[in-house]
This record gives C-alpha cells, sequence and structure tokens, in this order.
C-alpha cells in the first residue's frame, strides 16, 4: 500500500513531517485535583489527577516517596468497531505501566512521601498515538494539580513506512505493521525517558526516526508550556492580588 | 466546582462579561505582568547576590527553573513559586474544617484537602465537661458519642508530629462539630489566611467559617460562650428547663435562615467558580447583590455576570484609595 503519495504527501494530506493538530483544555473533570483534556488529530483522550492524598493501601505506603498509580481505559465507543473489552486487558495493563514509569520519572515524589497520586487517562476516541497523548494528557492534569514537577514529560511517535520517516502516526499508518517508535522527553534536559519500537529498523534509520520523533516532542512541550502558561495567567488574573 | 464555558451566555451577557475581564486585565496589569510561570520555566535572578531558593524551585544547569504553575514571588532574597490551585499545606495555628473519615483508637481520622488525613486525638479537645481531667478507657469507648465517620469537624493545626503526621487540636468551645448548615470545598489559595476565620453575620443570622484549606462552612448561627466566663448557674438552670422543649429548638432551623444558609452557600460557589478571592465581606456583598433574583438563579449566567462586575468595581475603588 502506497503511504506517502508521489507528491509527499499521506493519507490524510500532511507531509512526513507534519503533526497533526493540537489541541488542550485544562479542567475537564470537576471534582479531580487536576485535569486536562488532549487532542491529536483525532485521538482525544481525557486525564484526571487525583491526590496527593492518603494511601489507600497501607501495606503499599512508602516512607520516602509518594506512591505514583496509573490506570488507562479506553472507552467502548472509542474503537471502530464497538467491542466490550475486559478492564485489565493485556494492552491496557502495559500502557498503564508504561505511562505510570514515564510520570514517576518527573514527578518529584520525594517531596511528598506518605501519600499516593492517582492518575487515570481514558481514550474517548482512538486514531493511532493513543499512548503518546495519554502521557501528554497526563503532564497537563499533574501540572494543574500543582504537583512539583522536574519537568514536562511529553511524547510522540514517528514511524517508517516506504522509506519515509513519518512523524506522528495515525490508526491507517500505525497498522500498516512497519516500525513504529513511541519516544517521551524530559524536553529542558532531553533526556529520553520513554522509548519503544514496534519490529525492527537500521541502526543509522532508527536514529533519523527518532530525532524526529524528539522534534515532535519538543513540539507537543512548547504547546502544552502555553496553555498552562495561559491558563495560570487566568487564574492569576481573576484571583487579583 | 462549574466552569464559566458551561454557562450558556447569552450575547449581552457575553459582551458584558469580556468587558468585565478587560477591565480586570487592566487593573491587574501593572501589578505583575509577567511573574507567572509555568513547570520547568527558568526564573530570572540576580546571581549575584546570596539566593535562596523557596519551594516550587529547583536548580537546573546553574538555572532556577520553576516545578509548579504559579507567580513568583520575591521577598529579600528568597524565591519562590506560590501555586494557585494545589492542595492545602498546613501551618501551625491555620483553623481548618474537615470531615471525620474514621475513628481510630484514642483519635479521629480527618480529611482535611492535605496529602495526608489529619490525626485529631481525643486528648487534644475539650469536651463540655467543666473540669479538666485524664480521658479514661470509658471515654475511648464513648468516643462516638462526640464526633461519628462523616462529621464535619473545625479545629486548628496543631503541628506536624516527628514521624510526619498532622496533628489538630480543639481546645475551645468554638471548635468542634458543626450542624445545620452546608459545606463547601473551595481551592485553598481563594481563602487568605486571616485574624478571623469565624464570622456571624447577624443580618442573615448565620455563621460562616472560612477554613484555611478551602473548605467554608456556612451554617446555622450559634450561641458559644466563652469558656473562660461560663456562668455556673446559668448552666444549671438551663437543664434543669423542660428537656423536650429544648430538643426542638435544637434540631429546628427555621425556613428564613435556611434560605440564608442557601444564599451565601451559592454566593460562594459563584465566587468559586470566577475564581475570586473569596472573604466574609465579599460574600456579604454577594448576598446583598442577590436580593433581587431567586435563590436558584443565583447559580445561573445573568448572576455570574453580574458578580463579575461587582468585583470590577470593588477592585477598582479599592485601587483608587
Amino acid at each position: 500500500m502506497e503511504f506517502v503519495s508521489p507528491e509527499g504527501l499521506r493519507l490524510d494530506g500532511r507531509r512526513p513531517m507534519e503533526m497533526r493538530q493540537l489541541r488542550a483544555k485544562i479542567g475537564a473533570v470537576d471534582k479531580a485535583h487536576g485535569s486536562a483534556y488532549f487532542e491529536m488529530g483525532n485521538t482525544k483522550v481525557i486525564a484526571a489527577v487525583y491526590g496527593p492524598r492518603e494511601v489507600q493501601n497501607r501495606s503499599q505506603q512508602l516512607n520516602d516517596q509518594a506512591l505514583v498509580r496509573c490506570e488507562y481505559t479506553m472507552a467502548n465507543f472509542s474503537t471502530g468497531d464497538r467491542r466490550r473489552k475486559p478492564k485489565g486487558d493485556r494492552r491496557s495493563t502495559e500502557i498503564s505501566l508504561v505511562i505510570r514509569q514515564t510520570m514517576e520519572a518527573c514527578i518529584m515524589t520525594h517531596l511528598m512521601p506518605r501519600s499516593q497520586i492517582d492518575i487515570f487517562v481514558q481514550v474517548l476516541q482512538a486514531d493511532g498515538g493513543t499512548r503518546s497523548a495519554c502521557i501528554n494528557a497526563a503532564t497537563l492534569a499533574l501540572a494543574d494539580a500543582g504537583i512539583p514537577m522536574h519537568d514536562l514529560v511529553t511524547s510522540c511517535s514517528a514511524g517508517y513506512l516506504n522509506s519515509t520517516p513519518l512523524l506522528d502516526l495515525n490508526y491507517v499508518e500505525d497498522s500498516a505493521g512497519g516500525p513504529d517508535v513511541t519516544v517521551g522527553i524530559l524536553p529542558k534536559s532531553t533526556k529520553v525517558t520513554l522509548l519503544q519500537m514496534d519490529s525492527k529498523l537500521p541502526m543509522d534509520i532508527f536514529e533519523n526516526v527518532m530525532q524526529l520523533a524528539t522534534e515532535g516532542c519538543k513540539a507537543v512541550a512548547n504547546y502544552i508550556r502555553e496553555v498552562l502558561l495561559e491558563k495560570t495567567k487566568e487564574r492569576q488574573k481573576f484571583h487579583g492580588v | 466546582m462549574r466552569d464559566i464555558e458551561s454557562l450558556r451566555l447569552n450575547q449581552t451577557q457575553k459582551l458584558r462579561f469580556e468587558k468585565a475581564l478587560e477591565q480586570l486585565d487592566f487593573l491587574s496589569a501593572a501589578a505583575n505582568s509577567n511573574a507567572c510561570v509555568a513547570v520547568a520555566d527558568t526564573i530570572l535572578v540576580d546571581h549575584q547576590d546570596g539566593l535562596l531558593k523557596g519551594h516550587g524551585t529547583t536548580d537546573f544547569d546553574g538555572e532556577l527553573v520553576a516545578t509548579v504553575c504559579g507567580v513568583v514571588e520575591r521577598v529579600n532574597k528568597l524565591v519562590y513559586v506560590r501555586t494557585l490551585r494545589a492542595r492545602y499545606k498546613p501551618e501551625t495555628g491555620d483553623i481548618i474544617v474537615g470531615r471525620v473519615i474514621e475513628v481510630a483508637p484514642k483519635r479521629w481520622r480527618l480529611e482535611i484537602n492535605f496529602t495526608q488525613d489529619a490525626v485529631l486525638m481525643l486528648s487534644s479537645i475539650t469536651t463540655g465537661e467543666d473540669i479538666q481531667r485524664r480521658q479514661t478507657a470509658d471515654d475511648e469507648l464513648n468516643m462516638r458519642s462526640i464526633f461519628v465517620e462523616n462529621d464535619v469537624v473545625c479545629a486548628e493545626v496543631r503541628g506536624v508530629q516527628h514521624d510526619g503526621s498532622l496533628h489538630l487540636q480543639a481546645r475551645s468551645q468554638k471548635y468542634g462539630k458543626l450542624e445545620r448548615g452546608q459545606l463547601l470545598t473551595v481551592p485553598p489559595y481563594l481563602v487568605k489566611r486571616r485574624k478571623q476565620h469565624y464570622h456571624y453575620l447577624e443580618q442573615l443570622g448565620i455563621d460562616l467559617i472560612l477554613g484555611c484549606n478551602g473548605f467554608i462552612w456556612v451554617g446555622e448561627h450559634i450561641d458559644t460562650k466563652d469558656d473562660m466566663v461560663e456562668d455556673q448557674v446559668a448552666k444549671s438552670e438551663q437543664q434543669n428547663e423542660n428537656p423536650g422543649d429544648n430538643f426542638s429548638k435544637e434540631t429546628y432551623t427555621s425556613v428564613e435562615i435556611r434560605q440564608n444558609i442557601c444564599r451565601a452557600a451559592n454566593a460562594v460557589r459563584v465566587l468559586c467558580a470566577l475564581g475570586f478571592n473569596i472573604t466574609a465581606d465579599v460574600i456579604i456583598e454577594t448576598v446583598k447583590l442577590s436580593n433581587s433574583v431567586d435563590i436558584h438563579e443565583m447559580l445561573g449566567p445573568e448572576f455570574y455576570v453580574l458578580v463579575a462586575e461587582s468585583e470590577v468595581e470593588r477592585r477598582r475603588s479599592s485601587k483608587r484609595i
């Protein structure tokens, strides 16, 4: 199948190095301590953060740092075929773990000993790159909850199809079976906190693809920062001096 | 609570609201134009003289970097980021309102919007008794007659213990169980620490407790006698009165008072949704403003716009002085 036309356009009309449209909104869940809604093209996710709060299961309590928990779910209506998936299936457990580890790397957990932070992310519409979108939404929600973090973790995926590196794969490109690299970085220090790849890639091409994904992450970081700053300014404006 | 975007403002209301926002913008512009930071933003500082890194900041490659979203505050050499919308950070002596979630041996556990549950020891409250004495095993068995789960309690922060747990105390008649009213939760940054957190709104006949942790209590006014000058004779006389009569008096709240409670509570809800500072004066003003509308209409779009406009007016007048 042809994923990049001779004119250099992808199936959804993007250029190979072009991202999908980003949209973010802070404060999507009323009762949560922090929440956010994030869109990457047609992938739409919602994240809610509760905590830091008292540890529910005493045996899990850590005396020197906070316990971070994460739950990833996909809404039944999020995919093309409406299917009832069991809650604890392997895919979502794995993604929960990935998101948890990524977020744990940036939260300053030592500042909140003997407490727990719960992150809930739900995919409302899946169109490829759900784990990236979930990580971005979770970052926003954590920042909204006022949880101290080293940096804003952002994530983006990239792939290699028709011997062209492609940024931010959508569902059709994702399910082509080609290599799919998901990268999560701390933009300030350009440290990699997440790196996943399906199938194989030669070393030199991999570097190109990863570089592309990293650039994508930085673009997302800029956008997220703007959204946060705008919200903070708005709150400060209402609050007065 | 409610989002402003979910309000269905009509065209005129939208225009009025936008105008109010513009004026707020204008009024706050002079004070702090670019003091706001997001996570991982660099804070500009002079490195020449000594620098104290405060809360919400960290060192990264010799730069001072924010770890939370908020407003940069500078006090002499100290630089810190004041967060908007974060969980409550207790300080000794704060007056707080909390909800009992567990009755444990010799203590109650309270939810107070902190990273952990707070502890209220049986030995750090005053019961209604006249004499002070040690708490016995009997008292421990009778703990449920004082507070049970889901009771709303007002107390003072005693301090953080060596093991990191937060202890509370309620050693006065003014602290203790709160009944016949509403509990509202707002982000703690909207409530400022002040000398006075208890307010008796006489014209409405209600009590208002602005907990530093963002829990706000609006309830029927209860006369608390100062426990220092408690009159023994008067107390014994009170007890001789008809107990049945006393009972009905204690459980009945008049319709008027209940409406006033709802008005004050709705005022807090509106102020919280708009993110304005919450003080007793502002609440009284908002309640006065609401006299022209029904209680349920206070949560409608028109009243939001009215409150925003009056806030603009208030800030403008305070600026002139």
